[in-house]
């Protein structure tokens, strides 16, 4: 499964227990039970709701961070794959345009003018990279693409009047033999 | 402490008071009903249900962000003013400044925006404002600054008289956050919920105002003398601090009126605790500095800085579900909860809230934010718990209002608007969520044409949503200036 369905089967799943949450209240808002007696039992509940969220989130965040999901942005690179990019109202340049699968490419990515968003669309139209092209910096994307095919540029940030016909295409193609993995 | 009386006394406007108050919630809810009908337009051009170049619709999508941003914040601020001056004297001139300069400022905005051309959105990100490719004049970009400069000038006079007149009374800003009663100690049950949230966001909103005006100050610098050049990544980081903290505070000012109206239709206490001061403490720091979570693809962003937005994003939800919104279920589990107007907009904000921040607080996890920042996973969420939750707190007040002077049950155009507004309103971020889910980008003009389905079901909520709007708006500004009014001569204006 993809990041995307993942985020949305969580989320679905978040949205939908925070539903049932407040339905469950309404419903038994009518009847009337001690105040007192209600919020003791809520404060023990709560205890243990705030561990509960507290350990995932510590468990989530250290999943998530470790490794660093960003590359180092001062490494010398070691990639056999280095991609130019700059990024300018309202087109890409894209140096080269042709990469190959299943080696790390790195995307040197910044911009002629104003910010950019740098995003990276597999052929099935969901984005699997991006970083933002911004004035005065470079940032270093590494990215290693699975599957060869045509990969779409988008511009992720907004970036004037024709920011939405700012798109450039990268092609993937299949490794050769030797080729350095 | 707020009571259960549904219309206690010293809620009781003075005349002055309701005037400045009536202009308040009439014109912030003729803007919210014109601005949704810009976004309703956007929404519509993009599933090519109607026609609207591109030009005009980025005009269209900064005169909405902006003017939305703006406006709850207006609407917020009156719920703050009108629940904090019953324990605080707040000077009603300062109050009326705010709105005045709000609206000089508006104004400034839509003619720079209508009239100037001026499309860089509401972020107004460095350099944008000044790479206008002829479309627009550096005049235009200034006169949008100028506009945001003067709205700025006025909420920072706005929570400048909150602090002042919570200093006279509490004696300094740490005693009416509760600190002393964090680590231990009896809590004093009668300290008002209002008063603490008041505080935090005086605090919190004139630090991320006044990044604003720094921010603000060095663009126009940059339009009138380009050789002064700024750094792009320093600007970002200000930006999004005042543009992450204003909307913030809008939130925590439109909760007050939870806290002061849910326990009068539950019919339970609803005092402060130690959690709660808690909650607000931790509140206060994380806001701002969870800022860098807008920034997660910057990679020129210090990495420790990176991580700590994603840290604080998780961290910050924890007052949330824990405290406020699991305070609020509390307080009405089985209570023999009555459900007039108000009190089903108190309910809905709680939900718009809580259930709008889970996929706003995932975003900030940055392995996800690689493939979700800035497509419409974002504006799903930030509309989850702005429409469906600050909206609702606004409304709530307002309908509150409404009551208190026509003290007459609920009519059927409220028992319609609401369920209208609601269904709407789900129908339309759920369109934004399942598009971002499949990587559609935001603030595109044109769509490609397997992302039409999404932004028709969009446009379908967003009719609903300003159908719903549009009666609930009517129903308040009707009984506004038809109600007869309960003016206490004895509750003069300051």
């Amino acid at each position: 499964m993809i990041t995307q369905d993942e985020v949305w089967l969580i989320s679905l799943v978040g949205i939908g227990l925070v539903a049932l949450a407040f339905i469950s209240v309404i419903g038994q808002s009518g009847k009337t039970a001690d105040a007192a007696r209600v919020t003791r039992s809520a404060y023990v509940i709560r205890r243990w709701w705030f561990l509960v969220l507290v350990f995932a989130g510590v468990g989530i965040a250290y999943a998530t961070l470790k490794p660093y999901p960003i590359a180092s942005q001062r490494a010398d690179s070691q990639t056999a794959q280095i991609v130019d990019v700059v990024g300018r109202q309202w087109s890409w340049q894209i140096s080269p345009a042709q990469v190959k699968a299943g080696i790390p490419v790195e995307f040197n990515v910044t911009t002629a003018d104003v910010n950019h968003g740098f995003a990276i669309y597999a052929p099935d139209d969901r984005i699997v990279a991006q970083t933002q092209a911004m004035p005065g910096y470079t940032n270093r994307l590494l990215h290693t693409f699975t599957q060869p095919g045509n990969y779409r540029v988008m511009c992720l940030e907004y970036c004037g009047l024709v920011h939405h016909g700012m798109v450039a295409n990268v092609e993937v193609v299949a490794a050769g033999k030797g080729d350095p993995l | 402490m707020s009571g259960t009386e549904l219309y206690p006394a010293d809620e009781v406007l003075s005349r002055n008071e309701r005037v400045v108050l009536n202009l308040y919630v009439i014109s912030t809810l003729l803007v919210f009903v014109l601005l949704m009908l810009f976004g309703l337009t956007m929404r519509m051009a993009q599933g090519t249900w109607i026609n609207v170049p591109p030009d005009l619709f980025y005009q269209l999508m900064t005169a909405h962000g902006a003017g939305m941003v703006g406006t709850v914040g207006l609407a917020s601020s009156a719920v703050m003013w009108f629940f904090l001056r019953k324990y605080v004297r707040l000077n009603l001139v300062i109050f009326a400044t705010n709105y005045v300069l709000f609206m000089l400022g508006a104004l400034a905005i839509l003619a720079a925006v209508f009239i100037g051309k001026y499309a860089g959105a509401w972020t107004f990100l460095y350099p944008l404002p000044v790479h206008a490719m002829t479309v627009w004049s550096p005049h235009a970009a200034a006169l949008f600054m100028l506009g945001y400069l003067l709205i700025g000038v006025g909420f920072l006079l706005f929570y400048l008289d909150a602090m002042l007149a919570i200093i006279r009374v509490y004696g300094n800003l740490g005693r009416a956050l509760g600190l002393r009663w964090l680590f231990g100690g009896q809590i004093d049950k009668s300290h008002p919920k209002a008063v603490v949230a008041s505080t935090m966001v005086a605090i919190t909103n004139s630090i991320g105002t006044l990044a604003g005006a720094v921010v603000l100050v060095m663009c126009l610098v940059n339009i009138y003398f380009p050789a002064v050049v700024l750094n792009a990544l320093l600007v970002k980081n200000l930006t999004y601090l005042f543009g992450h903290m204003f909307i913030n505070a809008s939130i925590y000012m439109g909760v007050i009126a939870v806290y002061e109206l849910l326990p009068r239709y539950s019919g339970r206490p609803y005092p402060v605790s130690r959690p709660f001061l808690w909650s607000w403490a931790s509140s206060l720091v994380m806001v701002l500095i969870v800022y860098p979570h807008h920034l997660m693809m910057d990679y020129a962003m210090p990495q420790w800085m990176v991580i700590m937005g994603q840290i604080v994003s998780y961290c910050a939800g924890l007052p949330v579900f824990t405290v406020t919104v699991y305070g609020a279920l509390t307080n009405v589990h089985r209570s023999g909860m009555r459900w007039p107007t108000t009190a089903k907009l108190l309910m809905l904000s709680m939900f718009g809230w809580a259930a709008g921040i889970v996929p706003a607080i995932i975003d900030g996890t940055i392995s996800v934010n690689s493939v979700m920042h800035n497509t419409q996973w974002v504006p799903g969420h930030f509309h989850f718990y702005l429409l469906l939750g600050v909206l609702p707190m606004v409304l709530a007040l307002m309908f509150h209002l409404v009551g208190a002077r026509a003290r007459a049950p609920d009519h059927a155009i409220d028992k319609l608007g609401f369920p209208v507004y609601l269904i709407g309103g789900i129908v339309f971020v759920f369109a934004f969520l399942t598009a971002g889910r499949v990587s559609v980008p935001r603030r595109y003009a044109v769509h490609l044409p397997e992302w039409l389905p999404y932004d028709q079901a969009g446009s379908i909520g967003a009719i609903l949503v300003v159908a719903g709007m549009l009666l609930l708006t009517s129903r308040i500004v009707i009984g506004l200036l038809r109600a007869p009014g309960h003016a206490d001569p004895a509750h003069a204006a300051h």
